[in-house]
């Protein structure tokens, strides 16, 4: 075991410590959009966003440890995301790189890297959610053209985007599920398209229903073969591996957490002096050290070159627990108070708590629910049998 | 960056672990928990021979002089086997006796124990159940060039087995006033009785002092300073009790889905119905995250890092939360035959049993982490 960076990894901390010192926006110009753009800018030119990309796609070519450094350096100061595509950034992009063709790959990856526009993502429908495989938005091909009927739901920021990655049945006489289905680039602005927002229980709509009216598209702009779509997605969704955002993520809302419990007095005594309330603190910090070191490992296992697999369900089922855990922690701790949502003096921090502890669902529910990652866990890892 | 074994600790685990299959099978184990001494001292002269008694006592002393994540493989494969010898309490009472003992002390006792030879282990707990400094009250009285030991110790592993004891005992009023004393088991006025226990792989006995005379020249380091010293022997037993828990819940989790695979009801292996599926994988989850706790804590230790006793307090409340639990439910989700004596799921319930207060339960080490982090 050796926890030590080499020279060349230093090196690379100290050029990202310069890049961060010299561009990252002050606390005032956090949410101002010429700031953040120059910020942007500055990044792209560093090659910091896509940076795990090769370079011959316009991405920074970082090595594993590069990629960690980088993210935990952006991570302590809480510095705005690199990049602002995110679906792009995090599994369309990835897939064009894997599955496309040049002309693919030339046309949107740079758009992807500058953040033209915003990407969706289409995989669920409303009898198609953790069993995805079961997809059945019709699609049939007509000449160069495929025409797409059929609906998506949960499509989160449709109304924003310009293109939808988008999953279809081109086969329905299978004998597996996952055969037959195709993954298809689609524009946003074609007329048979139609977006009706969904109110989620925060009050917010950032998800959406998509529906696909006789949409033709252009056959070319099929990623991957036809009926390979199942592939193209799995191995987009396995990029997303590393939990060190996250585990920062939890980690400064565990400050703040634990911030609130000292400040909070409750029956005449600080919060944080209660009990229960301490032990609570302390066992979700011992889980969020846990997941820190679980992603160690899971590093470990990369850098030997070789591949991870299921048990990056570890972390998942942890990030689930904890969401949910620290919102109802800080709810539990402002009392009454802690029932108010924004408008009024009472609310305490003016209702982050009470709007933090309605967003869980984003993470337990949208990234596959604890309930498959445990049948992930017991069938792939524990070699039980499928239910 | 490498959060993993080196090539020759993996082989070492491997060795061990053909070792145990060989000589230490669950049956093999069985009878051996139920002999007079409860473990095999041929075994364990072997494996001094193979050097894993002595893996981390010094190299001029005729141990190994390996680091601590060295010993962490070979504990994961004994826990695993539920491998009954002294070795934890053996390593434990080397330790005190390598960091806190002068040059004399060293040469006296160490090459003992690192060629099996001795057997010895660490006495710390009394009638009141308490890790504290004040938890110490056998009283140390200065007579002559001598000392005069007089009280009771309680929960001491290996009580009956060890030759060489090292005792914490109270040499003043002040509660950090304590020292550690090296006692051999032969003293006269010492007495060694088990005290028998729902883990049969896992001795605990009483040892009472009736004004045990021992040489000053037993205390290791000056008298009445020892509180740090018996601090870090608390840290470090807490560490290597979970470092074999990892082993032993990895083999509770591992048993129970075999059966699930294997017993059929409603016309398919139980291992298909989440009900039972479900808390195997949440079990896999807590064994895989106190596992990457306390790798952490063991590199720690080796480095001397200071955050050390707080990376070993978390991986000890974490798995003193689980690893009980995880032998609850093994022997609920085997049905019937859980509650066998034949079946070996029951062992790991009652290792969880003796895991679980052993160097702190987890109330303790939230406390700990609590004292340690600023909370
Ligand atoms: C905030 C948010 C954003 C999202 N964004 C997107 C997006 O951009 N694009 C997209 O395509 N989708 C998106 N989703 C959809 C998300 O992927 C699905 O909600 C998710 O896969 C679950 O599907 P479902 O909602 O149909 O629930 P169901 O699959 O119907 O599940 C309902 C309940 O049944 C349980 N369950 C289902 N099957 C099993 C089983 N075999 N064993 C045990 N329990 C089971 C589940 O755990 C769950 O508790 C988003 C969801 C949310 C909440």
């Amino acid at each position: 075991m050796d926890f030590q960076l080499s020279t060349e990894e230093e090196a690379f901390r100290d050029e990202v410590r310069a890049f961060i010192e010299q561009n990252l926006p002050s606390d005032s110009d956090r949410f101002n959009p010429a700031a953040l753009a120059n910020w942007n800018q500055k990044a792209r030119e560093a090659r910091y966003i896509g940076f795990a990309w090769p370079k011959d796609v316009g991405g920074g070519g970082g090595s594993i440890m590069q990629q960690v450094i980088l993210k935990e350096e952006m991570a302590k100061v809480k510095a705005p995301s690199l990049g602002t595509c995110f679906m792009g950034l995090a599994w369309v992009g990835p897939s064009i790189i894997q599955y496309g063709n040049e002309k693919q790959k030339q046309q949107y990856i740079p758009e992807i890297l500058d953040g033209a526009y915003q990407w969706c993502t289409g995989y669920s429908e409303p009898d198609s959610g953790s069993d995805l495989a079961s997809l059945k938005c019709k699609c049939v091909r007509d000449g160069d053209e495929y025409v797409v009927n059929g609906q998506k739901i949960w499509t989160s920021i449709a109304m924003w985007s310009k293109m939808i990655i988008l999953l279809v049945r081109t086969e329905t006489e299978v004998d597996q599920k996952h055969d037959g289905i195709t993954c298809l680039l689609v524009p946003m602005d074609d007329p048979g398209i139609e977006v009706r927002p969904i109110r989620n229980m925060g009050g917010g709509a950032v998800f959406a229903e998509v529906f696909f009216n006789e949409v033709r598209v252009p056959v070319e702009n099929r990623l991957g073969a036809e009926g390979q779509g199942w592939q193209v997605t799995i191995s987009a969704l396995a990029n997303e591996r590393s939990s060190i955002a996250e585990v920062y993520g939890l980690t400064r809302k565990m400050e703040d957490v634990k911030q609130l419990a000292r400040e909070t007095r409750r029956a005449g005594k600080r919060a944080i002096d209660i009990p229960s309330v301490r032990r609570r603190i302390l066992r979700a910090e011992m889980k969020i050290e846990a997941m820190r070191l679980n992603g160690q490992r899971f590093l470990t296992k990369q850098l030997k070159g070789e591949p991870l697999g299921s048990e990056t369900s570890i972390n998942k089922l942890h990030r689930a627990a904890l969401e949910v855990e620290l919102g109802e922690l800080a709810v539990e701790i402002n009392g009454s108070a802690g029932t108010l949502t924004k408008g009024s003096d009472e609310a305490p921090d003016d209702g982050a708590w009470a709007q933090f502890a309605l967003g869980w669902p984003e993470v337990v529910i949208g990234g596959g629910t604890p309930n498959i990652q445990k049948n992930i866990i017991a069938e792939r890892i524990l070699g039980l049998p499928k239910d | 960056m490498n959060f993993g074994f080196s090539e020759e600790q993996e082989l070492l685990r491997a060795e061990v672990r053909k070792f145990l299959d060989q000589n230490a099978s669950i049956e093999e184990t069985r009878k051996i928990v139920e002999s007079q001494e409860g473990f095999d001292r041929h075994l364990w002269n072997r494996m001094a021979e193979l050097g894993w008694v002595g893996l981390t006592m010094p190299e001029q002393h005729g141990g190994m002089g390996l680091g601590l994540v060295t010993l962490l493989v070979v504990l994961e494969e004994t826990g695993r086997s539920l491998f009954p010898s002294p070795l934890i309490s053996t390593v434990i009472a080397a330790k005190a006796i390598e960091r806190f003992g002068n040059d004399e002390q060293q040469a006296r006792w160490l090459p003992g124990l690192a060629d099996g030879s001795q057997v010895a282990t660490f006495a710390l707990l009394e009638q009141s159940d308490d890790l504290a400094a004040e938890g110490i009250e056998l009283t140390s009285t200065r007579d002559g060039d001598d000392v005069l030991l007089r009280g009771r110790k309680l929960y001491v592993p290996d009580a009956c087995t060890a030759n060489l004891i090292v005792v914490a005992v109270r040499s003043g009023a002040d509660p950090e006033a304590v020292s550690l004393v090296v006692v051999e088991s032969d003293a006269a006025g010492l007495e060694a009785t088990d005290l028998p226990a729902m883990d049969l792989s896992k001795r605990l006995g009483k040892i009472d002092f009736s004004d045990v005379r021992v040489p000053a020249a037993s205390v290791l380091g000056s008298p009445g300073t020892a509180w740090p010293a018996i601090r870090y022997l608390i840290d470090l037993g807490a560490a290597l009790v979970t470092a074999e828990t990892v082993g032993a819940a990895e083999q509770a989790n591992q048993i129970t889905v075999d059966f699930a695979k294997e017993r059929i009801q409603f016309g398919s292996p139980i291992g298909r119905f989440q009900g039972v599926k479900h808390p195997l994988a949440e079990m896999y989850v807590d064994i895989e995250s106190y596992k990457s706790l306390i790798y952490y804590a063991f590199w720690a230790l080796d480095e001397g890092e200071d955050g050390a006793a707080l990376a070993i307090s978390r991986a000890k409340a974490y798995a003193s939360e689980t690893f009980p639990e995880a032998g609850i439910n093994g022997v609920q989700l085997h049905g019937g035959v859980g509650y066998t004596w034949e079946y070996d799921i029951q062992l790991y319930l009652k290792r969880g049993k003796w895991m679980r207060p052993m160097f702190g339960d987890a109330n303790y080490h939230y406390d700990r982490i609590a004292s340690l982090g600023g909370l």
